[in-house]
Parts: structure tokens; sequence; C-alpha cells
């Protein structure tokens, strides 16, 4: 784990294994953070909730449970702020070319939620992909929003 | 605390009374083998009692989804029980609320299938 403690904002980092234990690993580090930066209970289950969605979509779709290949988490907590990067190594994808999970024909679809989840629960969230490989999401969650 | 997950027949109706996290992994894998394992052997009225879940992600609910098309397929139902508020949150805002049958209180589920 890395922590840098140079600016405002604590950011701590950590190379996960692409695993769904690496799920848990992920939720209890940015929980800690957001708790200590004064998240409230219902915010802590919302951000906890995008970041597992967030970390399956890069264990399970993006590094396809690799041994070789890590998912980087970093979390930063300003001080009116939780930011949340979560990175992986895999292909990448568009974000626009992902279904709408509320769309008729999609409503009984047994996948597809995650990314509808994580934008209802956080209050920003980017999508960048690397080069050469690999996909950035960000998350943040302002502190005292409803 | 992962899902624990047990089964009881009121009438006849089976009822799967869940409690724990349905999440990706073992959660929903263990509710997913039980509703295949009702299915298979005929049972037509599975009413799923989540009153003691306390977290359910993405995967979870494509399970709750693939359960209930699983069983309307072979001419069943599936109905749901005392969601909590944060299940019922989800539901709503993934447009399912209303897809499913969900009902506050046992015995009225229950009739609900005569």
């Amino acid at each position: 784990m890395g922590k840098n403690t140079g600016g405002e904002a604590e950011t701590v980092d950590q190379f996960l294994d692409s695993t769904l234990e690496s799920v848990d690993s992920a939720e209890a580090l940015v929980l800690e953070v957001a708790q200590k930066a004064g998240f409230e209970e219902e915010d802590l289950h919302k951000i906890g909730m995008a970041v597992r969605e967030c970390m399956v979509n890069a264990v399970v779709h993006g590094n396809q449970y690799s041994a070789h290949k890590k998912v980087r988490v970093s979390v930063s907590a300003g001080r009116n702020q939780l930011t949340v990067s979560i990175v992986d190594q895999g292909k990448g994808f568009e974000l626009s070319s992902l279904p709408d999970p509320l769309a008729e024909e999609n409503l009984l679809s047994n996948s597809g939620r995650g990314l509808f989840l994580i934008r209802a629960f956080m209050d920003k969230l980017q999508v960048r992909r690397l080069t050469p490989h690999g996909t950035e999401v960000t998350l943040v969650k302002y502190l005292g929003q409803k | 605390m992962s899902v624990k997950l047990s089964t009881r027949q009121v009438g006849d109706v089976s009822v799967i009374d869940v409690s724990g996290r349905i999440t990706l992994g073992e959660g929903s894998s263990a509710l997913r083998d039980t509703l295949r394992d009702m299915v298979s052997k005929g049972q037509k009225k599975i009413l799923l009692n989540l009153g003691e879940v306390s977290y359910i992600d993405s995967s979870g609910i494509g399970e709750l989804v693939s359960g209930f098309t699983t069983v309307a397929n072979q001419g069943g139902q599936l109905k749901l029980l005392s969601l909590t508020k944060r299940v019922k949150d989800l539901l709503q805002i993934t447009k399912l609320y209303t897809v499913f049958d969900v009902h506050d209180d046992e015995a009225g589920a229950v009739r609900s299938f005569a």
C-alpha cells in the first residue's frame, strides 16, 4: 500500500490481484477512508456498493481473473469529496456501447446493471481508456450531498 | 457474512428464507442452485423471503431476474417477500419493482398464489 500525504488530500494506493477477494479488500479500503472523511452510513453503503460493482467489472470483465494482471485502487479524501480510481489491465470498453438496463427489452436481462448502479450511487463517474491497454474508472462522492 | 438459505413448505408454496449478502460468487450461486433445485423438482409456487438480506449487488439482482424467468418458463411463479428498504430501493431504481410481485406479509403472499 502506498500513501501520499503531501497535499491536502491523502491518497492511498493498492495493487490487488484479479480475484473476488480483492473486491472485498477494495471495499474495505475505500470505506475506511470514507468513514474517516466523515461520510455517514447511507453514503457509506452507496460508496461501498459502487466500489464493489466497479471492482467486479475490473476483475471479471477487464482482467478476466488473470493471475498476471492487477487492479490498482486509489482513494483520496479531500475536504468535501472522496475520489476513487480503479484501473484494470483489460481490453477496455466504450461506455456508450453498453445497453441501457432500463430499456424495455433489457429489463429482464441477467446482467448489465453494474455501471448503472455506480452512476446512481455516486455523484460523478468517469471512464477513460488507457494506452496501450486498460481502463480507468473514477468515482466521486461529495460530502453532505443527498 | 455470506448468504444463508433455508427452505420450508407452507401448504403448496415453497418458501426460501434468505439472509446475509447476495453478491457475485458464493451468494448468488447459492441462490441460483436452490432455485434450480426447486424448479427441477417441479415446484411452481416459490416465495423468496428477503427480509434478512442486508446487501444485494447487480449480480444478485441478476439472479433474482434469472430465477423469476426460469420459474415462469416452467409455468410457475416466483414472488418476493419482506424487502428491506435498500433492496426495495434497488429494485425501484432498476425498474424491477413492478416486474416482481412483492408482498409484505407471508400469509397474504401465500394466499396470492391460489
